[in-house]
């Protein structure tokens, strides 16, 4: 069974963002970049099923500029057999990044595609849904346990209130959430065997898909501060504010 | 312009979040119509007619539409889309799953999780965790929206609604529901309760979290917990506020034991009232805290229990 998992190189989750002062965007120059974390916990998902004996291939795919082959790198080093790059320089909307991997989709015939639910940087939580209805496959999202079962994946969902396990026929989309998996580091050996390991460039215009924007990002702007507020002595004082400042409480 | 609502519910009751995405298309303006899709799903419909603003409640009672499965709601709702310009679902579990999928099959972009209007065509929504904040601009015909709450106001529930009976029945057939593990609680959902208590990893392990209890019954909260305390397995991820959990913003959020990682903060620092106990004075979670006091929680929490 072959498994393709797209990942997206954004900023490394330590950074702290900063808006560019014109509030066009955030700042992104010079930023330590990194494998999107849930997408990270997709390439081990993909690995641990090859490992398993589950998967008999796992192709990493990613697209953007060339800067995004150090992540598909260190998803080779990770335990991806080869990578894809669909290159890139515009900044993509969710719809059509889903209508790029729906193209690889037909080409490869993967039985199981995983996705992390969203990136840290646009905060959208679209693509794999996207990409499950481009290709009318069944979707496991924020997936926290994924089971085969004959010929179909059992998949254990975070939903507000607890677990949901939904069986979906194959091939299908998964999307990882923070539970499904702790994912491994990279081994220095495994980095050097990756640099062998193939990775292909694709042009995104060679798919023949029109990849005109969807939306239109007008301004970007810090967040409201807080303004900060007192420290209080005891409890008592504490409720006292609570109940006669506040007036929170009754 | 018309503007249809996708009512989140679990086939007995009408999640009150729903009242805010009303809120939100309200602002957007326009005729608003709700879609309740579910199984025995009668008293949803109920208060669905209740809801402010809303013209008409299409009501869709199928076992197909029992457990929300995204292929099959999508489909739904992507069949009613043409008579609507604005499509709106809460930020939810469910919204999340589905909408993006109504909103491919419809060939237009999604714009998830706004907190603000500024007109029919351009949302305010935060990016990079709530760092950011981004006013985005729709160029599609039809928009695809998802609702975080927290920026939205709740309508009244004193309208009065006509229902239309639909037997449009569309099962994709290629998903189906297996089981739930729901987690059993007496107290209110974190989503929409007005009080929310958290503990972080100052709580130390599981057990001590029944030092939240006292205090979330006397105030009617509900509980919640940082990533921390999550991720060293002291309660489940259900209960996790944050970038990666829950985003809640009641009138008072009381943080026990919580540093305040920016993760966190993005998940309740849009609360009225902060509160937050921790013993360590440089903990960033005082920067956001209205009233903090530094103190050993294992002290204080007994102490504020039995002086409420």
């Amino acid at each position: 069974m072959k498994v393709l998992v797209p990942i997206k190189r954004v900023i490394d989750y330590n950074v702290k963002v900063r808006v560019k002062p014109d509030h066009s965007n955030v700042d992104l120059a010079n930023t330590k970049m990194a494998i999107n974390p849930f997408c990270e916990i997709a390439i081990e998902e993909a690995v641990r099923l090859k490992e398993a004996g589950i998967a008999t291939e796992v192709i990493a795919i990613s697209i953007g500029d060339k800067s995004c082959q150090e992540q598909l790198r260190t998803a080779l080093a990770l335990g991806a057999d080869r990578a894809i790059q669909i290159e890139t320089d515009e900044n993509l909307d969710a719809l059509n990044i889903a209508k790029l991997l729906q193209k690889v989709v037909e080409e490869e015939q993967p039985q199981l595609v995983i996705l992390g639910k969203q990136s840290i940087d646009s905060d959208n939580n679209q693509t794999g849904q996207m990409l499950a209805a481009l290709t009318g496959m069944p979707q496991g999202t924020f997936a926290s346990e994924v089971k085969f079962i004959d010929d179909k994946v059992n998949v254990t969902r975070e939903v507000d209130g607890g677990l949901q396990t939904v069986a979906l026929s194959l091939p299908a989309i998964v999307t990882t959430d923070l539970r499904l998996n702790e994912p491994r580091y990279a081994t220095l050996p495994n980095i050097m065997k990756a640099k062998r390991k193939p990775l292909v460039v694709r042009p995104a215009a060679d798919f023949g898909i029109d990849l005109s924007p969807r939306t239109k990002l007008l301004k970007v702007t810090p967040p409201a501060e807080r303004k900060a507020g007192v420290m209080v002595k005891s409890i008592d004082e504490l409720i006292d504010k609570l109940r006669n400042e506040a007036k929170v409480i009754s | 312009m018309s503007i249809l609502v996708i009512v989140e519910h679990d086939n007995s009751s009408l999640k009150a979040e729903t009242l805010k995405t009303v809120g939100a298309a309200q602002k957007i303006g326009g005729d608003i119509t709700l879609l309740v899709a579910g199984f025995n799903c009668q008293d949803v419909v109920d208060a669905a007619v209740k809801v402010n603003g809303v013209n008409k409640v299409i009501v869709c009672d199928n076992a197909v539409y029992e457990h929300h499965l995204a292929e099959n709601l999508s489909l739904l709702v992507t069949e009613l889309a043409s008579d609507y310009e604005h499509i709106l679902a809460t930020a939810l579990t469910t919204g999340k799953n589905f909408m993006p999928r109504v909103a491919a099959l419809l060939d237009v972009a999604q714009i998830s999780d706004i907190i603000d209007v500024e007109s029919s065509d351009t949302f305010i929504r935060p990016i990079y965790a709530g760092n950011a904040i981004a006013t985005v601009q729709s160029l599609d015909n039809k928009k695809v929206i998802t609702v975080r709450t927290t920026g939205f106001d709740a309508v009244a529930t004193d309208g009065n609604a006509e229902v239309v009976k639909l037997d449009t029945v569309t099962d994709a057939g290629i998903s189906s529901h297996v089981s739930d593990e729901l987690t059993v609680s007496e107290r209110p959902d974190l989503g929409a309760a007005r009080v929310v208590i958290s503990g972080g990893r100052g709580m130390q392990n599981g057990d001590n979290f029944k030092l939240l209890d006292g205090i979330a019954d006397k105030l009617g909260a509900a509980i919640g917990a940082s990533r921390a305390a999550v991720d060293a397995g002291f309660v489940p991820n259900d209960m996790q506020v944050g970038q990666t959990g829950k985003i809640v913003a009641p009138d008072l959020y009381i943080a026990v034991g919580i540093s305040g990682a920016i993760q966190h903060l993005a998940g309740m620092k849009d609360s009225k009232v902060i509160v937050a106990i921790n013993k360590d004075p440089e903990a960033p979670i005082f920067q956001v805290a209205d009233y903090g006091i530094v103190a050993d929680l294992f002290d204080a929490l007994p102490e504020l229990e039995s002086k409420l």
